[in-house]
């Protein structure tokens, strides 16, 4: 390629001048419908019979100062929660996929375990497994049995772990056979082949709906309440008891999307980028 | 006297009722190019996967270096790591650099430094025009550059034969010569090849036996003047004047 100083001809400039005239125009077309529109919703909602009422129960500045500390206190247990749990279900998950795709006769009750696995955590509704691990499993007085807590993790682990298991899977799936073949060709084994072939392929793949299963995790892991921890929900329902006023509530909503945006916001780059590197192949 | 490097005997492969080698024969001395000729789905492709053991045979054996590599109890890998195998679409790793993607197998097969690996990697590649591409990824390169690198990454294996499938028929007709003068430098350097192809004016050039294949057999096989200046069957004569038809030739 060589350098050039390129003087746009008379078409180009009209062509150029014409699409910033759209710009324009589409900028404030956009700015009006939105104007328009949200000041139709203020209006209705404000508007509405019972607005004052719902603005006393739902929006106190006060009561939101009083309730913050304790749900925010117990947005740390969630921000704890979500961290291990989604390490714990993105380990299992990987490793549930790996041993679904062993093949030979040696493997099959491995295989058989690990698909049963997999239909049996994504059929069960979370709460059950909830209540079975935090309520039953204590129940049983064996030693050493790790707090709720710690079994509600579990728990959460294994209902999400079965769904990333699946999403690895596709993953693995996707990558297209001729680069086994290209991989076994050059001699490696058929572990090697996964490790440094398809598994990085594959998972570059599925980033997009991993992190967006982590993301649903996020706001799941509150769950645990339920056996007792008080994470930010329950913090939020114990002071509503107290003063008779949602507001708590609409504090802890506030927070978790303060909380997800940072982790959407890192789900979508990855998007992008994997597009962008799929449209340059 | 000392084996053939290739010896394939009555071959049979069959796709459900598709029998794609049927009884099939095959010799190839060391230093020997062979070139595999045929109309599409004559089973080109599908001898050389079985003779790397991507594909599984219904029967008959194949023997390197005097080796049966058929034997259910040869570890496939080891076979493998003993010759390489050029494909149609590169399928070089597309998230691996091009440096990377030839240092992967010494690395991780051969267990050899990566500091050595790289250097040679990066000797090879050097040869071929491509030192200035090691650190880009596959995707960055023209169909002819992948080609290449692909040929190289069969390379720093030091197979004892290599296997090409039709290298060139993806290629832009301008980027064909590229790789086509590559292969003509590794037959200087006595590579054993067999190569399935289209071109059959490289195959007349660089070829010391060319193989018609049909319906899954060498119908006819011989020096390439012959096979394709005067050839005695009549399935020959007809695929050739197509391919003349055609102007491939």
């Amino acid at each position: 390629m060589r350098p050039t100083h390129h003087h746009p001809s008379p078409v180009a400039r009209q062509r150029a001048a014409y699409r910033r005239r759209q710009t324009v125009r589409s900028v404030l077309v956009a700015a009006a419908s939105t104007g328009v529109l949200g000041t139709l919703l203020v209006i209705a909602v404000t508007g509405a019979p019972g607005w004052h009422r719902v603005r006393q129960s739902f929006l106190d500045a006060g009561i939101a100062r009083a309730a913050l500390p304790e749900v925010a206190a117990g947005l740390w247990l969630n921000v704890r929660l979500l961290v291990f749990c989604a390490l714990g279900a993105l380990a299992v998950g990987l490793a549930v996929s790996l041993l679904r795709t062993l093949r030979g006769p040696v493997f099959f009750p491995v295989r058989a375990l690990a698909t049963g696995y997999t239909y049996t955590f994504r059929g069960l509704p979370l709460i059950i497994v909830l209540y079975v691990f935090t309520l039953g499993v204590p129940g049983l007085r064996l030693q050493g049995t790790p707090p709720v807590l710690v079994l509600g993790g579990l728990a959460l682990v294994l209902v999400y772990g079965g769904y990333l298991a699946e999403v690895f899977r596709a993953g693995i799936e996707s990558v297209h056979p001729s680069q086994l073949a290209a991989a076994r060709s050059l001699g490696l084994t058929y572990r090697q082949t996964m490790r440094y072939v398809v598994l990085p392929q594959a998972i570059r793949r599925v980033a997009p709906p991993l992190l967006n299963d982590v993301v649903a995790l996020q706001k799941d892991v509150g769950l645990v309440s339920l056996a007792g921890p008080i994470d930010a929900v329950r913090a939020a329902q114990i002071a509503t008891a107290e003063t008779f006023n949602y507001t708590p509530y609409i504090v802890a909503g506030v927070l978790f999307v303060l909380l997800a945006i940072p982790l959407i916001a890192v789900t979508d780059w990855v998007t992008l980028r994997a597009a962008r590197r799929q449209a340059a192949r | 006297m000392t084996p053939p490097v290739l010896r394939c005997r009555a071959l049979r492969k069959a796709y459900g009722g598709q029998v794609v080698l049927d009884n099939l024969d095959l010799d190839v001395a060391e230093h020997e190019v062979v070139a595999l000729i045929g109309a599409s789905g004559s089973g080109k492709s599908t001898l050389l996967r079985c003779v790397n053991l991507l594909e599984d045979l219904d029967d008959g054996t194949i023997h390197l270096d005097g080796d049966h590599i058929t034997d259910p109890r040869v570890d496939p890998d080891l076979v493998r790591r003993r010759m390489g195998i050029v494909f149609q679409a590169y399928n070089l790793f597309p998230h691996l650099r091009v440096l990377d993607n030839i240092t992967l197998a010494p690395i991780r097969v051969h267990r050899r430094p990566r500091a050595e690996a790289e250097a040679q990697a990066r000797d090879l590649l050097a040869r071929v025009g491509l030192a200035e591409k090691a650190e880009d990824y596959p995707d960055r390169l023209s169909g002819g550059q992948q080609q290449r690198v692909a040929i190289v990454r069969a390379l720093v294996n030091s197979p004892r034969l290599l296997l090409l499938d039709e290298v060139t028929s993806a290629l832009d007709p301008e980027l064909v010569g590229e790789v086509l003068t590559m292969i003509r430098d590794l037959k200087a350097e006595g590579m054993t090849m067999v190569l399935a192809t289209h071109e059959m004016g490289f195959a007349r050039e660089v070829a010391d036996r060319v193989c018609f294949l049909d319906g899954g057999r060498v119908l006819e096989e011989g020096p390439p003047e012959r096979v394709l200046g005067e050839p005695t069957e009549p399935r020959t004569r007809q695929f050739l004047r197509r391919i003349v038809e055609a102007g491939r030739l």
